[in-house]
């Protein structure tokens, strides 16, 4: 087995949790590395209590990128906005379980700067964190 | 096929391994590898005679403008140019298309004048005219090119009419490999009234190349990628074209008197290389010219054809790949693009690389060519002098373990 295509990266690939969209999303965001063609959508509904109580995920593009976005969609599921936006690239890196080199370390990382985005409503750069 | 045993001992990159496994380096159309015979002239002048060229009085500098600018005689001859004059040295290919661009194009390309291009150009050879276009109201236009077959004349006279000032068309697509008709291509588009740019970026490392037998006006090529080392390249020039352009670049060495009111130009090729130039980057494309034509770019064509032919036929087997371009591989260059299954190209570029294997993959700076191919990316294979045929049973055999591995 390939380290870097660990079993449970390949089963949120082919079997991707919470990829849809939702009808009347509090949150969406949208955006695309256009290097790699990688496009990801992260759909939020908030309770008045601004816990997330519904998300979805969809886009296209490597299975870095789109098995870290099925990964991170469970991440979100019961957390609150500010905990939300407190995640960061190590919470991804993390549940991924391997080592990245710089050019696919961006495929892993869309989908969090898309759950920025959607969380701060404008597009954010990840300050730094890419780096 | 080359006796790749001995041209590799000349390689020292490719003695390496990576991950655990040789190295199979399939991305020469991105950049080539250098012979010793490179790194060594390189070195030589930097150890024993560095100094500027074409100012000197000095012995250092005699020599090192003897160097500059018998590497200018070798690309000249290489390319079969009719005057050393006609050669200028540009940092790769991109810069020797926007010198024509800024230079020729915006004193000739007016409103309502037609840049003709294809399908399948790299972004090198569209960006510098749509911006051309876009500053004097001219207008791009694409000629279609069909996947497997490359262009069809008739698309091309379909498009041509008095308004088309230049078609700037590759001598062979980085991505589909594909080699135009150019014989057709260039007699048509000067019957119309068009000159005619070559993007040699893919063509002139592998394919044997004769500007005065083409007939085209420009060609742009980088030394990177036919073994010389980067920050080398050159765009050629008709001399009557040249002598009538104005300068692209100023400052020094590109002038032949200043005064407090302006300048007069130097001669051909002088004119467009202003500053100090990359000399020990042209001495070192010197020698790759040298090398390469040591080995003869007929038998380095015929090397490459073998070899194609072997990997489109070996990958062809491979369950559920998808090949791009021509199948033949006469009509087509050693760059193969592919997909596999629904894994993604930069996942199979990962897995590969895990098993010390090189390949690209993305758009391959051909966007447009990749929204008429319906990806947004391919992997790509691109052989050289140097590859052989158990590499391409190596790449064959890491497909169908990506194949497996994503399977599952």
């Amino acid at each position: 087995m390939d380290d870097l295509y660990r079993e449970i990266i390949l089963d949120h690939y082919r079997h991707p949790r919470h990829k849809g969209e939702l009808e009347h999303p509090s949150h969406t965001f949208q955006d695309d590395n256009p290097l790699c063609g990688d496009r990801i959508r992260i759909d939020l509904k908030v309770n008045d209590q601004n816990v997330i109580e519904q998300v979805a995920f969809d886009g296209e593009g490597c299975a870095i990128s789109q098995a870290s976005a099925s990964m991170l969609t469970e991440m979100l599921l019961g957390k609150t906005l500010d905990e939300a936006k407190a995640l960061g690239k190590q919470d991804i890196l993390d549940a991924l379980g391997i080592e990245l080199g710089p050019a696919r370390l961006k495929c892993a990382l869309l989908s969090l700067k898309v759950l920025k985005g959607a969380v701060y409503g404008l597009p954010t750069d990840l300050d730094g964190e890419e780096d | 096929m080359f006796d790749t045993t001995a041209i590799r001992r000349d390689f020292p990159i490719l003695n390496q391994e990576m991950n655990g496994h040789p190295l199979v380096y399939l991305d020469s159309a991105a950049s080539s590898q250098k012979p010793l015979a490179v790194i060594q002239a390189m070195d030589e002048y930097y150890r024993t005679y560095h100094a500027n060229v074409h100012r000197g009085i000095y012995q250092l500098s005699e020599r090192a403008t003897d160097a500059y600018e018998a590497a200018r005689r070798k690309v000249a001859r290489f390319i079969n140019a009719a005057s050393w004059r006609e050669i200028i040295f540009t940092r790769n290919a991109t810069e020797a298309i926007n010198l024509v661009a800024y230079s020729w194009g915006r004193r000739h390309i007016r409103a309502g004048d037609t840049i003709l291009l294809t399908e399948v150009e790299h972004h090198a050879n569209i960006v510098p005219w749509q911006q051309l276009a876009a500053e004097v109201g001219a207008r791009v236009a694409f000629v279609p090119v069909d996947e497997r077959i490359c262009c069809d004349v008739s698309a091309l006279d379909a498009l041509l009419d008095q308004r088309v000032k230049l078609l700037a068309i590759t001598q062979m697509s980085n991505v589909l490999g594909t080699i135009p008709p150019l014989a057709e291509f260039v007699t048509r588009a000067h019957a119309a009234g068009a000159l005619v740019l070559l993007d040699g970026a893919q063509g002139v490392p592998h394919l044997p190349t004769d500007v005065q037998a083409l007939d085209v006006d420009f060609l742009a090529a980088s030394g990177h990628k036919m073994l010389g080392p980067t920050g080398s390249g050159f765009l050629y020039g008709k001399r009557a074209l040249l002598e009538a352009m104005p300068p692209f670049l100023t400052g020094g060495d590109m002038i032949r008197r200043v005064t407090r009111e302006g300048a007069e130009w130097n001669d051909l090729p002088y004119k467009f290389e202003a500053g100090t130039p990359a000399i020990a980057e042209a001495i070192g494309l010197g020698a790759a010219v040298d090398y390469l034509t040591a080995l003869g770019m007929d038998n380095v064509r015929r090397h490459e054809v073998e070899l194609t032919h072997y990997a489109l036929e070996r990958l062809g087997q491979v369950e559920g790949i998808r090949l791009y371009g021509p199948l033949d591989a006469e009509a087509r260059g050693g760059a193969v693009a592919f997909n596999l299954g629904d894994v993604h190209a930069h996942d199979l570029a990962s897995i590969l690389d895990r098993e010390g294997i090189a390949i690209r993959a993305g758009h391959h700076c051909a966007m447009p060519l990749h929204q008429k191919l319906g990806v947004s990316a391919t992997a790509r294979a691109s052989f050289y002098v140097y590859n052989e045929p158990a590499e391409v049973d190596r790449l064959v055999d890491a497909l169908n373990g990506a194949r497996r591995l994503f399977g599952g």
